[in-house]
């Protein structure tokens, strides 16, 4: 793997046009360090890293950005979990060089200041999770179901949130939480 | 994990020829095996050809009643597609029992059949393994081989192929279309996965540099009430143990034609063509789907831990015929 870097190196780059944020059209990138713009939760940012790099590590090891967790690095648990053009991927897997142009949304992204994501809310409500280590994954995933429309009963919210493993089993209080989101939803839209 | 130089395509014609002037070169799609595949030192690319910007994402009407889905199109995308859920439910139900959501939404058709097999000894770098060295022999023969396969083996390699899609694709006859340097080609299902025999490192009849543009699906009306039954240790986010997809044509109480597909038994996707031949022209029943399903399994080869396929796959075939013929509205079921 690729030296730790210690603290934020990423650093916030001003907004400039879709052609320069893309990948260069013609010839190649690496295999040494190069700069790669992402859009994280709404900021661009530069960040200088070999094309081999996740995004999962460019995030957290390059720009400070430490809610995608590293369970398996290989795409089984589901903790690294994050939206990428508002659909959720396994950050692992994903090359950060390869997000060039694209949105890449983690937890730190869903609170509006203060205010909490309603899903969060309803995680803390609920106590949906014990050492919390996999619930940044779990929310990023519960917030793409919603969108997803996958919640109708115990079961389908199960099978649909079944690439992120619970080791402390916070399941039931996880599927209460995402019920508590669909069931506030659901009465908001009738109001 | 070793260094690669990436460089991103715009267009298919470039990405083509990109990767086929150079032999160091491989494509990445979704990334869901690419990444792990490199990561584990198994795939060793110089550089990747990121194609997740090509045109060929599409999910798009044949003339004549068939539905090609796009090399690119993502597994999530393809199974909530109101066209495949309606008209080859088999496929929409496979891809939403493979992976998992997150990995659904990255994942590609095309990648999905070209993904590399889930076999230990393939993905440790220190056993033997035909499969990623030639000629070091099969640790998985007298090894830890509970998930490997029952068909199709040979003394090189037992490794079960793992797509379920793949499977409900090949009891469909669909088509792969390839491009590459030299122009478009189409390969047969049945042509596109090797059985692994003395060269277990050659899966698909794929050129360097060819890419799969798409997969055409044939305008079927049996499949309409198509099936697919997936087995396996855990109810979610698991590999078949075993699988079944199935459709049935029937012609009053008899069945006029049967398409089915095993999964999680044998090293490619396994079409049952001698349980379909067996089940023309015979009643819709239980009985029937089982004397079918014995014969198919009749030539399996179990190791020293996976002997419980044969009966497995078996009981998988009839509960998966049953339940296509209660959706035709014939049969016993």
């Amino acid at each position: 793997m690729t030296p730790r870097e210690p603290g934020r190196t990423g650093t916030a780059v001003p907004a400039v046009p879709r052609q320069a944020t893309g990948a260069e059209e013609h010839g190649d990138l690496g295999p040494g360090p190069v700069d790669v713009l992402l859009t994280v939760n709404g900021t661009l940012r530069r960040v200088t890293v070999e094309p081999r790099v996740s995004l999962l590590d460019a995030l957290r090891e390059r720009m400070g950005v430490t809610s995608p967790k590293k369970g398996c690095n290989q795409g089984a648990c589901g903790a690294c979990t994050v939206h990428v053009d508002g659909r959720r991927v396994l950050s692992c897997l994903t090359l950060a060089v390869s997000c060039q142009g694209r949105e890449v949304t983690t937890v730190e992204g869903l609170a509006d200041g203060d205010d909490l994501h309603p899903m969060q809310r309803a995680f803390a409500e609920e106590d949906a999770f014990q050492c919390g280590y996999c619930t940044p994954g779990q929310l990023m995933s519960a917030v793409a179901l919603m969108e997803e429309g996958h919640t109708g009963d115990d079961a389908e919210i199960a099978e649909w949130m079944s690439g992120n493993l619970c080791r402390c089993a916070a399941y039931p209080n996880i599927r209460q939480a995402v019920r508590n989101v669909r069931d506030g939803a659901a009465a908001e839209g009738e109001r | 994990m070793r260094p690669f130089a990436y460089t991103r395509a715009a267009d298919v014609d470039t990405a083509i020829a990109e990767v086929a002037r150079d032999s160091g070169s491989e494509y990445l799609a979704g990334g869901t095996t690419e990444v792990d595949m490199i990561r584990i030192g198994v795939a060793r690319p110089r550089r990747v050809v990121d194609i997740n910007d090509l045109p060929i994402a599409a999910i798009e009407d044949l003339p004549g009643g068939g539905l090609r889905l796009g090399g690119l199109a993502r597994m999530s995308d393809v199974a909530a597609h109101p066209a495949v859920r309606e008209r080859y439910p088999a496929v929409a139900e496979s891809l939403e029992k493979g992976a998992s959501a997150q990995l659904r939404n990255m994942a590609t058709m095309g990648g999905n059949l070209m993904q590399r097999v889930r076999c230990s000894y393939f993905r440790d770098g220190d056993r033997a393994c035909n499969k990623r060295e030639p000629g070091s022999g099969c640790a998985a023969i007298h090894g830890v081989n509970r998930t490997h396969a029952v068909l199709g083996t040979s003394e090189h390699c037992i490794a079960t192929h793992p797509s379920d899609v793949a499977v409900a694709l090949t009891a469909l006859d669909a088509v792969v279309r390839l491009r590459g340097p030299d122009g478009e080609r189409t390969v047969a299902f049945d042509d596109f996965f090797l059985l692994p025999g003395d060269t277990p490192d050659r899966e698909h009849p794929v050129g360097h540099g060819e890419l799969i543009t798409g997969i055409d699906l044939p305008d079927l009306p049996m499949a309409r009430t198509s099936h697919y039954l997936k087995v396996r240790d855990r109810e979610s986010y698991e590999f078949a143990l075993t699988s079944c997809a199935a459709a049935l044509r029937m012609d009053g109480d008899a069945v006029a034609e049967a398409r089915i597909g095993l999964g999680g038994v044998a090293t490619r996707p396994w079409r049952a063509r001698r349980a379909e031949d067996i089940l023309i022209g015979a009643p819709a029943t239980a009985e029937a789907f089982a004397r079918a399903a014995e014969a198919e399994m009749a030539d399996a080869v179990p190791r020293s831990m996976n002997g419980f396929k044969i009966e497995l796959a078996q009981r998988t075939m009839v509960r998966a015929l049953t339940t296509v013929a209660s959706r035709t509205g014939g049969g016993a079921a």
